[in-house]
């Protein structure tokens, strides 16, 4: 499917918009190429399939509501083999729903972004309150081992962006890419600017003839790592299933060499640029003693807190993750040789916290804030 | 329909060249098993109305009957169990001028993929299903499935099934598919050109083919040997032209002799737009 990017620009409409969360994800996604959204409604994530609903048709994309996440989920993965940069957005009991098909994704190499509008749980939860208690079902929730790239912007602005570069990775790696906000940031309104000159990504495709064509193999013109990706129906007559498959992509469930080289490959593919990946941001870290480490919504109540600190004269400093997943390990551990102590503030009863103290040299401690309410300044302070 | 005529006929070991995939052989099916039936049942279909096979995308879930597939030298994708349906929904609706052929069992088509499967057939996308039905679930070793008739053993029903079974093609017409027809494999030529009406009907087409599992089914209800399947499937089969007949005309003792009969043969033909064209009307409307 061809993208006009002038008609998604002229669809999406004023340079300078007042949107939410849900409907920034809808925006970065058609910026970025978006041709196909499958979805199920769930709160607090409806919103981004109803503004797809209202835009896909018009700049010539489908949407399509499905039966349930899992058929989602099953529906942007075909979508995405026949030629379509594809899309959903869920929530928790959805995400969930969706994990043995992000398997799949993972193990077919498949492009494919999903954007969790996190809420409380578990179960059912509080589906109208925000929470960030999927930063681990992002990561492991699946079955076998495999790595993920998960995204956690903190502003509308950033949520826009965040999308667009979840589509070019999710391109450049061959891999399901996660947009990580909640419900709070899914439905606050700020003012945004629609980026208009935008580098997008596109999987590379064979060039070589069929009988050449190793589907699974390493790649030859770009990432080693990453194989050429052959849109269905372009004669390329490629085989792709969830079993351990040779290079060629044909069965070999009983052969330990070709598992163990293909799911080696499938982690490193994107371990080994995990420097690439690492994304973060800092403030007032040059003299700090404590950090205050965040990410997504709950990095703006320590944004609150590093600046009541400051007043009160506190070496506190600040940093903040945008991309969650693969850690940044390398990016933590200097940070605890740094400073004497990490809080890690997130809303959930610690999750990334963990992560922190496996790669952290200081003391690591917790604030962590459930129940859809935010920390306040003076909570996280306590920790400090 | 035009019947296949002999004179028509490439030779088997020519579909075999044009269509199967070598680098896949030996197959992993059972002797006795009926999935190599179903297979060059659809490759005679697929000949016989000269499908481009790189326009061709095979899809299927989890079973004996979804590694098909995996013998075909064509796209496709070996999805997750029951999730077939789902999968090409994206496919077809992504790129409408594919062919899109999916490859389901009994229990990944109304067991686990029950919901995908009434929620596909009511889209009416242009797909064709073959859903091989052997009343077993035959990979994992014979444990009964939603189809599995009443009494039969299964190594999760040791004492015999005690549940209800589904008609999947009754769900099909109910959920509205436009094309449905039930064969036993033992039958070439009706299966063959059912599946071709298939592939050229419009709408979503559902053929259930009737295939016996002597090693995970038979041979658990003293049907061990593939022709005692084969009669099985012969003496409680009626034709439905058969039965509608009797239904109509019979005596009393002749209504009873097939009331409780599997009614095979085209069992429904209806007209109506598929979603993809109803979808891409309503975009081309709004680009204008």
């Amino acid at each position: 499917m061809k993208v006009d990017m002038e008609r998604i620009k002229k669809v999406l409409g004023p340079k300078k918009q007042f949107i939410h969360g849900d409907h920034a994800l809808c925006y970065g996604a058609l910026l970025a190429g978006c041709t196909f959204y499958g979805g199920y409604p769930i709160t607090p994530a409806s919103e981004v399939f109803e503004m797809m609903a209202r835009l896909m048709p018009k700049v010539g994309g489908v949407c399509i509501q499905m039966e349930d996440e899992i058929a989602s989920m099953a529906a942007i993965i075909g979508a995405s083999w026949a030629g379509a940069k594809s899309f959903t957005a869920t929530s928790g009991p959805g995400f969930s729903l969706m994990q043995e098909n992000f398997g799949y994704a993972s193990m077919t190499e498949t492009p494919v972004v999903i954007a969790n509008v996190q809420r409380s749980g578990p179960s059912t939860g509080q589906p109208t309150l925000s929470a960030q208690g999927d930063m681990m079902q992002v990561r492991y929730g699946s079955h076998g081992d495999y790595e993920i790239i998960a995204l956690a912007p903190n502003t509308i602005q950033e949520t826009i962006e965040h999308t667009i570069k979840a589509f070019n990775l999710a391109e450049e790696y061959r891999t399901p890419v996660h947009v990580m906000i909640d419900g709070d940031i899914g439905h606050m309104r700020e003012m945004v600017t629609i980026p208009h000159d935008i580098e997008l990504v596109e999987r590379k495709k064979p060039k070589v003839p069929p009988e050449e064509y190793v589907p699974f193999g390493p790649g030859l013109y770009g990432k080693k790592k990453v194989p050429e990706f052959a849109v269905f129906g372009t004669g390329y007559k490629t085989y792709v299933t969830g079993l351990t498959h040779n290079e060629h992509g044909f069965p070999a469930t009983d052969d330990q060499e070709v598992h163990d080289k293909l799911v080696r490959r499938l982690c490193e593919k994107i371990t080994d640029d995990r420097e690439k990946l690492t994304d973060y941001e800092t403030r007032e870290m040059d003299d700090a003693e404590v950090a205050l480490l965040s990410y997504g919504m709950a990095s703006r109540s320590a944004l609150g807190a590093l600046n009541q600190a400051r007043k009160e004269g506190k070496k506190v400093g600040y940093f903040r993750l945008k991309t969650v997943w693969p850690f940044p390990e390398k990016a933590i551990e200097e940070l605890s040789r740094q400073v004497d102590k990490i809080v890690v503030v997130e809303m959930n009863l610690g999750q990334i916290y963990h992560k922190v103290r496996e790669y952290s040299h200081c003391e690591v401690v917790l604030s962590g804030k459930i129940g859809g309410e935010h920390h306040s300044p003076n909570e996280i302070l306590a920790e400090v | 329909m035009d019947e296949i005529r002999d004179a028509d006929m490439v030779s088997g070991k020519v579909i075999q060249e044009r269509y199967l995939r070598e680098g896949m052989m030996p197959h992993i099916f059972c002797s006795g098993c009926g999935l190599g039936n179903v297979l060059d049942y659809v490759l005679w279909a697929i000949e016989k109305e000269g499908l481009d096979m790189e326009k061709t995308v095979f899809l299927s879930g989890i079973g004996c009957s979804s590694r098909i597939p995996g013998y075909i030298d064509a796209d496709a994708l070996h999805t997750t169990h029951g999730r077939a349906l789902a999968f090409a929904t994206g496919v077809k609706m992504t790129n409408p001028d594919l062919n899109v052929i999916v490859f389901t069992g009994d229990g990944d088509c109304i067991g686990i993929g029950g919901n995908h499967f009434i929620n596909a057939v009511r889209r009416n996308l242009d797909i064709t299903v073959i859903a091989v039905n052997n009343y077993i679930y035959g990979m994992t070793g014979g444990q009964v499935a939603p189809t599995t008739p009443v009494g039969h053993i299964g190594t999760t029903a040791p004492y015999g099934n005690i549940e209800y079974p589904f008609d999947m093609s009754k769900m099909a017409i109910a959920a509205g598919a436009t094309y449905v027809a039930r064969w036993p494999v033992y039958r070439p030529n009706q299966p063959i050109n059912s599946i071709r009406e298939g592939l050229r009907n419009r709408g979503f087409s559902f053929i259930e083919m009737m295939s016996p599992c002597t090693t995970a089914y038979g041979r658990r209800n003293k049907l061990r040997e593939i022709k005692a399947l084969w009669d099985f499937y012969m003496e409680n089969t009626v034709l439905r032209e058969d039965y509608e007949m009797t239904m109509k005309f019979g005596s009393d003792r002749e209504k009873e002799a097939v009331a409780n009969k599997i009614v095979i043969g085209v069992l429904h033909r209806e007209t109506k737009s598929t979603l993809e064209d109803r979808y891409y009307e309503m975009v081309r409307e709004l680009m204008e």
